[in-house]
C-alpha cells in the first residue's frame, strides 16, 4: 500500500519536473531577449537539481545528493556571472 | 521497489504529499515563466520552484532517507538552504541587469529612467544605486551591446 502511494507520487513528481524542464527549455529557446534566456537557464538548473533528488529517492541511494548539490552551486555561479555579463559586458574587471 | 515497501503508511502519506506539493509548485512556476507577458513578471514565477518547490521535495527526501537509514539524515537541508539563500541574490542581479539594459536602450515600460541628468538637482531617486549605474542610465553614447 505504502509502496503504491510512494511509487505513484514519485512518478507524478518525475513527470511534473520533466514537464517543468521542457517549459523552461521552451522559454530558453524562444525568450525574446538575453535576460529571458538567463532566467530560463536558472530555472532549468533548479528543475534538474530537484529531478536528481527525486531520482535518488526512487532508486534509494544517496549518491544523487552530491550531484544535485553540484548542480545547485553551478547554477548559482552561472546565473550570477551571466547577469554580471549582461550589466557590464565583461565578467572579471 | 524494495526500499519503498518498508515505509509505513503514516510516513508514506506525508512523503507523497510533500512530493506532489513540491513538484506541482515547480511546474506552476515554469508555466508562469512561459505564460507571463513581460520579463519583470516572469522574474517572479520561478521562485515558486525555488521556495516551496525545493522545500517540499527536500522535506520528502529527508523523511524517506531518515526512515531508510534509521537515523536523522539532514544533509539534504544543505541544498535547500543554499537554494533559498542564492535565489534572491541571482534574481535581483538579473532584474537589475534587465533594468539597466532596458534603460540603456531606451525602451518604454520601465520605471522612470533618470529624468534630468543634471547634477544640480541632486541625485535622482530611481533605484540605481552605484555611480556607475547612474552614469549608465544616461543616453548611451556608444550603441548598446550587440546581444539581444
Amino acid at each position: 500500500m505504502s509502496a503504491t502511494i510512494l511509487s505513484a507520487a514519485l512518478t507524478y513528481a518525475q513527470f511534473a519536473l520533466a514537464l517543468a524542464g521542457c517549459l523552461a527549455c521552451w522559454r530558453l529557446l524562444r525568450g525574446p531577449r538575453a535576460q529571458d534566456r538567463v532566467l530560463a537557464l536558472d530555472t532549468l538548473y533548479v528543475t534538474a537539481m530537484l529531478l536528481f533528488v527525486v531520482a535518488g529517492m526512487r532508486l534509494g541511494t544517496t549518491f544523487f545528493f552530491e550531484v544535485s548539490l553540484v548542480i545547485g552551486v553551478l547554477g548559482f555561479v552561472a546565473t550570477v556571472s551571466l547577469a554580471k555579463f549582461l550589466i557590464r559586458g565583461e565578467i572579471i574587471e | 521497489m524494495t526500499h519503498l515497501e518498508t515505509v509505513p503508511l503514516w510516513l508514506a502519506l506525508p512523503i507523497a504529499l510533500f512530493l506532489v506539493l513540491g513538484s506541482t509548485l515547480t511546474l506552476l512556476g515554469t508555466v508562469g515563466l512561459v505564460q507571463l507577458r513581460s520579463f519583470y513578471d516572469r522574474l517572479h514565477a520561478p521562485t515558486l520552484g525555488t521556495s516551496w518547490g525545493a522545500a517540499g521535495i527536500i522535506l520528502a527526501a529527508i523523511l524517506l532517507f531518515s526512515w531508510m537509514q534509521g537515523r536523522p539524515v539532514l544533509h539534504e537541508l544543505v541544498i535547500g538552504a543554499f537554494v533559498m539563500i542564492t535565489t534572491p541574490v541571482t534574481l535581483m542581479m538579473l532584474g537589475r541587469a534587465a533594468l539597466h539594459r532596458d534603460r540603456a536602450e531606451g525602451r518604454g515600460g520601465v520605471p522612470a529612467a533618470v529624468p534630468h541628468p543634471d547634477p544640480s538637482e541632486g541625485p535622482p531617486d530611481v533605484g540605481a544605486l552605484s555611480p556607475e549605474d547612474l552614469e549608465s542610465t544616461r543616453p548611451p553614447k556608444a550603441p548598446p551591446m550587440a546581444i539581444r
